[in-house]
């Protein structure tokens, strides 16, 4: 394998992981989404430095040249992420949709509360409270 | 007389901008349907159709954003739910449907002893539905593929005029199809092994406000995507979340 590429694919491979690593440090980036990440780049890292094994890698897969299976394998890895993105995303929504209709819910059930006249107020929190505890 | 007299209903409006209707809607209602408790579910309107709706004496569920259908449905099933009522009728807020048949849909529960009821507007021998055929093409597909599914004659599966009593509100509080979710709904309560049946009704042109489906792209996109609702909704494991289940959504996440 040619060295440059080499070259570029460990700095890539390592400036990545050392973003993910700051990311995650500065808590812009949940650990549970990193993980993902951070093994992909390690992969990719790996394979990059040991060129022994990406060649065994590549005869194993059938491609000629070693780079291009440091592509493969980083775009497959490229697909997961994108896959566990968009579970993430469903997941999200699921939960916003949830929570917009409990918001709704309450929203609704505190106007009743705060238009009911003053002595039956307590008797209306009451109901209030116990229908949020179900 | 239909249904015991003392048993706690609830018609669900569901709306979206239907300011120009959703009044007349819910008038009509309590001077036709008095023993239905009027709830409006205004899924995220710009214009006043929760001032409309309130002013017309509605109680108001107000969506902080826009959730579609399914979710404002839905979130009329958790209210029937947490405030006990034992059935709940789903009314368009457009006009569509004439809150004074609701009678007969209250005669086929209290009669057959089925869960949820759909008023059908194909099962009247002088029906007159104005739609394009493109729409109701994709409809009697969805009828068919629906009733081969469930053994049973679904003539009318994107009907949204339905009557549901108790077990039927739990199961669809739980979960309710998203986007559009009338067709899913029938194939959720056959792999529930809930019962239901269809009476004739008749339906009228929408009142105002814009329909969900308009143009023949939005009409394919929406035949594609019920299609592809029905196979998953037939693949799937479980079609829904029973009490003691893991949740639908839980914090584990990932692939």
């Amino acid at each position: 394998m040619d060295a440059r590429i080499q070259i570029v694919a460990i700095l890539a491979a390592a400036a990545l992981i050392l973003v993910l690593l700051e990311l995650v440090r500065r808590r812009r980036l949940l650990e549970r989404y990193a993980l993902l990440w951070l093994f992909s780049a390690l992969v990719l890292l790996g394979l990059a430095v040991w060129r022994g094994l990406l060649e065994d890698v590549a005869s194993v897969l059938g491609v000629a040249y070693p780079p291009n299976a440091l592509f493969l394998i980083a775009f497959g890895f490229v697909l997961a992420l994108l896959l566990h993105f968009s579970l993430a995303v469903s997941r999200l929504s699921d939960q916003s949709k949830v929570l917009a209709q409990r918001l709704a819910l309450l929203e609704e059930r505190l106007g009743r509360v705060g238009s009911r006249p003053p002595e039956s107020e307590s008797a209306a929190e009451r109901e209030l409270e116990t229908s949020v505890r179900d | 007389m239909p249904l015991s007299s003392n048993a706690r209903k609830l018609a669900v409006v569901p709306a979206y901008n239907e300011a120009s209707c959703v009044g007349e809607v819910v008038r009509e209602l309590r001077r036709s349907a008095p023993g239905f408790d009027p709830l409006v579910v205004d899924d995220g309107s710009t214009d006043n159709t929760p001032v409309v709706a309130r002013e017309a004496g509605a109680r108001v569920v107000r969506h902080p954003f826009n959730l579609g259908i399914g979710g404002a449905v839905q979130t009329g099933f958790t209210f029937a739910q947490q405030h006990g009522y034992d059935y709940l009728v789903q009314v368009d807020g457009d006009r569509q449907h004439d809150p004074g048949e609701i009678r007969r849909l209250e005669h086929a529960m209290a009669e057959s002893d089925v869960d949820m009821v759909c008023g059908s507007r194909f099962l009247q021998e002088d029906h007159k539905y104005p739609a394009p055929v493109s729409r109701r093409t994709g409809i009697h597909l969805f009828a068919f593929l629906l009733s081969k599914i469930v053994g049973q004659r679904v003539s009318d599966p994107t009907s949204g005029f339905r009557l549901y009593n108790r077990r039927a509100i739990g199961v669809f509080a739980r979960d309710y199809p998203h986007d559009y979710p009338e067709v899913e709904a029938v194939l959720m309560v056959h792999a529930h092994r809930l019962r239901m049946c269809e009476v004739p009704v008749r339906m009228y042109v929408r009142g105002g406000g814009v329909s969900s489906l308009k143009g023949t792209g939005k009409s394919s996109y929406y035949m594609i995507k019920v299609l592809l609702a029905l196979l998953v909704g037939l693949a799937r494991r479980r079609a829904s979340v029973e009490p003691g289940d893991e949740a639908a959504v839980t914090a584990a996440h990932g692939i």
